[in-house]
């Protein structure tokens, strides 16, 4: 029954994927490529690459392109499905938690810790995008010639943009991806 | 707050919309909620969208979908959840199905490379920008310790590659005892 297996594989790879992003990697590759055979490992690395072209959490996209190969559209809805499920139940009763505790002492203080390790962890994801859009991700390879200063002009002018103007983020995107689009056919 | 067909379906779009920009990493769709629910629709305080975050980061799963049921579970409940874990789900859901039919094309498409590297470069101007003003509001409550819990996480995390649940304990360990010591003390701030 491959919808079951499906939604079983996808349902550990949710619930096992603590860390966001990259960390999810492993176990993703553990279940599909390893343990059911589903992918080759050229066709995950393949995803990994669509994956990063595209929106969309890693675990989701590889959730919807292992199911459309198995079993077409309902299987890529079943498969999202199991792994969104861990996050729904875990996160709901969190968030239930919260509601009804956070004006507790002690869960404030553990907030307080926590807001500023919020911003910390963004800077570190920030970070390694910047390394990635300027350097090609090739950040082990760290060097000036190395540079893609058309990457970093996009960056300064859309950093720019947001401090003075504060527009949505989502357009300067957009924007970015038009600038980046001319620039590269350009230079 | 009105919970009428026009807000689910406000919210629907509003999800629907953070979840198709979310590129490069969960962490992406920080600052376009912030944007939508804090600053747009004034749903939700600034403060309390830093603690949907930590809880978020620190639950198994996608970040971003993550974030998504915090936000509609605090703003409509179960419902609320509901509406925004699909809104979240569909964009990544419908793209790749797509992609996956066409991978080939797609990957040696030239215009949509060079699309999505300009794109990449905005993501990270506008982590960057995320990053600066959440920084400043943690700097002008002027005391050392959330700044240094700051700066502490983010070395660990960029520089020493520490696993992110573990920085997320060690920091709620720190600021329970932080709490603790200045009720002590008889600080009646604590905790605030």
């Amino acid at each position: 029954m491959i919808y079951l297996e499906l939604f079983w594989s996808f349902f550990q790879i949710g619930l096992f994927s603590i860390g966001g992003g990259y960390a999810a990697l492993p176990m993703i590759q553990q279940q599909i490529v390893d343990l059911h055979g589903w992918l080759t490992m050229t066709a995950f690395t393949d995803v990994i690459t669509i994956a990063e072209m595209t929106p969309g959490p890693i675990a989701i996209n590889a959730a919807t392109f292992v199911g459309t190969q198995m079993a077409g559209l309902p299987g890529a809805v079943i498969a999202t499905l199991g792994c969104v499920t861990p996050s729904c139940i875990i996160v709901i009763f969190l968030a239930w938690l919260y509601s009804k505790y956070r004006e507790l002492w002690a869960v404030r203080g553990v907030l307080s810790g926590l807001r500023p390790a919020v911003v910390g962890l963004i800077a570190a994801a920030g970070i390694s995008i910047i390394a990635l859009s300027f350097w090609n991700g090739k950040l082990l390879e760290f060097s000036l010639a190395g540079l893609d200063y058309l990457a970093i002009g996009i960056f300064v002018v859309a950093f720019f943009v947001l401090q003075k103007w504060k527009p949505n983020p989502i357009y300067v995107m957009l924007g970015a991806g038009v600038l980046g689009l001319a620039a590269y056919s350009i230079f | 707050m009105k919970k009428d067909a026009r807000f689910y379906g406000k919210l629907f779009f509003a999800t629907f919309c953070l979840s198709a920009f979310t590129f490069g990493g969960g962490y992406v769709i920080v600052p376009l909620m912030r944007k939508r629910f804090v600053e747009q629709y004034h749903w939700i305080e600034e403060q309390e969208m830093l603690d949907l975050i930590a809880i978020a980061q620190s639950s198994p799963g996608a970040m971003a979908v993550n974030a998504s049921i915090l936000v509609g579970y605090r703003l409509a409940g179960l419902c609320g959840a509901l509406v925004t874990v699909v809104g979240t789900v569909l964009p990544p859901l419908i793209i790749i199905s797509v992609i996956s039919l066409a991978y080939q094309a797609f990957r040696d498409n030239a215009v949509i490379n060079l699309l999505l590297k300009g794109m990449q470069a905005g993501v990270a101007a506008v982590i960057a920008n995320v990053v600066v003003s959440m920084a400043s509001g943690i700097f002008r409550q002027k005391r050392i310790l959330p700044i240094f819990i700051m700066l502490g996480t983010f070395l660990a995390s960029a520089v020493l590659q520490v696993n992110v649940a573990l920085c997320i304990l060690a920091c709620a360990v720190i600021g329970l005892l932080d709490t603790v010591y200045q009720r002590r003390h008889g600080n009646k701030e604590a905790g605030k």
